[in-house]
């Protein structure tokens, strides 16, 4: 696990839902090919109203042109991200378009829980709400050890919730990395 | 310790005495579910896993329903289904209703209501978020992403936090022009779609108990709407005779005990709620039908695991009988059973389907179809900026098909009500 991630943030509303990450019309690709999967990161969150896609403003796109890879890196929203189907195609999704931290204020389970055991992304819940403070483009910091993400463009510090209960799962890499460690399977 | 009937179940499934909300527990898995769109990244991951050795960690618990993309040209989507033929022919599963045969179902959680995999007691799990429908039989069933479905599939294991339940207790006798849908709509409106995250949806009282089967799953499929884990409503002689109906395997029945703890508990009386809507673009906009009555349609939509089932489609023929739709209007029967039920049962000695023909629906072949857009082939697809009133579960942009278009979610009944005059539509106008 890196301990500290810094990049560009991509700020969006609440109750982003899967069909909205990576719409329905796009699961067909397979997700174990290398070179097909990259429509994942291509197509993520392409059902996102413009107005909403990157906000305060919207109008920007996640995903330019035919790139499948995103400038974006953190992806910082507000309630309910991810509520809707248990695609898992969705953190894929994002991850093949390069995000590897998610900050909202919190969680629909079965996205989270993908996020984690599928060893995706980093889901992490904020305190107070940042979708309003953080600006899509802002340059960040985010300290993985200490909880503690940097706005480097403002200069402003925000602690997050500890990832918990669900650490050992994060720290291995994934469920099948953790259950290993833990003599769960062979 | 008093338990809720989630948590007893739980602790039966943990090996456990009690369990509490909150705690992280293993349970072991009596059935997984899988479908066509995360079937195959599941065994896919579960091979990378498991190595060429992999074991599937009870072939009689694992059911396969191709059901999302199945009519259509999409070659990828094909190549979905093509995988899970050979995954079947491989391990020769009996659980593998393949499309194309006799054995084809269609929407996978009806299916498992048909085919006897819903058993009261039990823990099921599968791909797919509505799979807290079977959670109508007082058992307890949730989704899972292909990952932690391929953990299940190598171990028959996977963790779970232990939800806090919310209790809705709907009293009273539904009047006829209300059906499940209107009341699992204001319980949305109520608590919003997050107002349930990790939480069980525990539904009762006499307004419940009174639902036929299918009425009962139209409440737990839409759980996860509102976040939830899981919703359930323990099993009672109508759960007994279903089950029994359609399988010899044993259940046992849980109830909460008195002195259980609940997150909330929220009371209805359902002779006096009315017909509403969620508008676009979430299933908790909640506005009554009166509000927003008038509102020009493009097209109407009933079908799907939530509004596709045998009493979803007698509610409508009840309004379409002799009567003709004035837009488009869709009829997609959830399974095949339903599709054929539709040809058998009858309303002054004509038969649904036929009142449907009559009226000028379009009715399709059992599947998910447009319920969540699909191919650019689906039938029933929204294109552009429609405006559809549909049975289904979500209205999210973009859902089933344009994220132009807006979708109004609603009963069997308003639906039917509104293509009769092109326009949102209180049922009791035609009741
Ligand atoms: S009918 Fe709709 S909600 Fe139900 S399983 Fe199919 S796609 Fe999902």
């Amino acid at each position: 696990m890196e301990k500290i991630i810094k990049g560009k943030a991509y700020v969006l509303g609440n109750n982003i839902d899967t069909d909205q990450i990576i719409p329905a019309e796009h699961l067909v690709y397979s997700l174990s090919d290398p070179e097909e999967s990259k429509k994942y990161g291509h197509f993520a969150l392409s059902s996102v109203p413009i107005s909403q896609a990157g906000l305060p403003e919207g109008g920007h796109p996640f995903i330019k042109g035919d790139n499948y890879q995103s400038e974006y890196n953190i992806v910082i929203g507000g309630s309910n991200f991810g509520c809707g189907s248990s695609r898992e195609h969705a953190p894929f999704a994002l991850q093949v378009a390069g995000v590897q931290a998610i900050i909202a204020e919190s969680y629909a389970r079965i996205f989270y829980r993908n996020c984690v055991d599928g060893g995706f992304l980093l889901p992490y819940e904020s305190i107070e709400k940042l979708n309003d403070q953080i600006k899509t483009g802002d340059e960040l910091e985010l300290d993985v050890h200490n909880n503690i993400l940097k706005n480097i463009t403002t200069g402003k510090t925000y602690n997050l919730r500890s990832l918990g209960d669900i650490l050992p799962i994060i720290e291995a890499g994934d469920i099948f990395k953790y259950a290993r460690q833990s003599g769960m399977i062979a | 310790m008093a338990m809720t009937i989630t948590e007893k179940i739980l602790s039966k499934s943990s090996k456990r005495k009690s369990v509490e909300p909150g705690e992280n527990i293993w349970l072991d898995v009596d059935v997984l579910m899988t479908h066509d769109v995360c079937g195959p990244p599941t065994i896919a991951i579960w091979k990378r896993e498991f190595g060429k050795d992999a074991k599937i960690w009870d072939k009689d618990k694992l059911v396969i329903f191709p059901d999302h993309y199945i009519f259509t040209k999409n070659s990828q989507a094909n190549r979905n289904v093509e995988i899970l033929r050979q995954f079947a022919n491989e391990y020769s599963l009996e659980n593998y209703y393949d499309v194309g045969t006799e054995r084809y179902k269609g929407v996978c959680h009806i299916a498992l209501a048909e085919e006897g995999y819903n058993i009261p007691g039990t823990v099921l799990f599968g791909t797919d978020s509505h799979t807290c429908t079977s959670g109508a039989f007082g058992m307890f069933s949730t989704g899972v992403g292909n990952t932690d479905a391929a953990f299940i599939l190598g171990t028959g294991k996977i963790w779970e936090k232990v939800p806090e339940s919310i209790k809705f207790t709907f009293d009273g006798d539904l009047p006829p022009y209300l059906t499940a849908k209107d009341l699992i709509l204001q319980v949305l409106g109520e608590i919003t779609t997050d107002g349930a995250t990790y939480c069980a949806l525990e539904f009762d009282g006499s307004g419940v108990f009174s639902l036929s089967i299918d009425e009962r799953m139209t409440l737990t499929n839409m759980a996860i709407e509102a976040g939830a884990m899981n919703g359930i409503i323990a099993a009672d002689s109508v759960t007994e005779a279903y089950v029994k109906a359609r399988t010899n395997k044993s259940y046992e029945i849980f109830q909460s005990d008195s002195g259980a703890k609940y997150k909330a508990h929220y009371k209805f009386d359902v002779s006096k709620m009315e017909p509403h809507v969620a508008k676009p673009h979430s299933p908790d906009n909640l506005d009554t039908v009166r509000n927003v009555q008038g509102t020009k349609l493009t097209k109407c939509y009933i079908g799907s695991c939530t509004g596709g089932k045998l009493s979803d489609f007698k509610f409508a023929a009840k309004l379409l009988f002799g009567n003709k739709v004035q837009v488009p209007t869709f009829i997609v029967p959830a399974s095949t059973s339903v599709a054929r039920q539709l040809e058998e049962e009858t309303i002054s000695g004509i038969s649904l389907k036929q009142i449907f023909e009559n009226a000028g629906c379009i009715v399709a072949q059992s599947s998910c179809a447009a319920c969540l857009g699909g191919p650019s082939d689906t039938i029933g697809r929204a294109t552009d900026n429609e405006v559809i009133i549909s049975t289904t579960n979500r209205n999210f942009p973009g859902r089933m098909g344009s994220k132009k278009s807006a979708v109004y979610l609603a009963s069997p009944l308003t639906v039917a009500a509104s293509a009769l005059t092109g326009s949102i539509t209180d049922p009791r106008d035609f009741l």
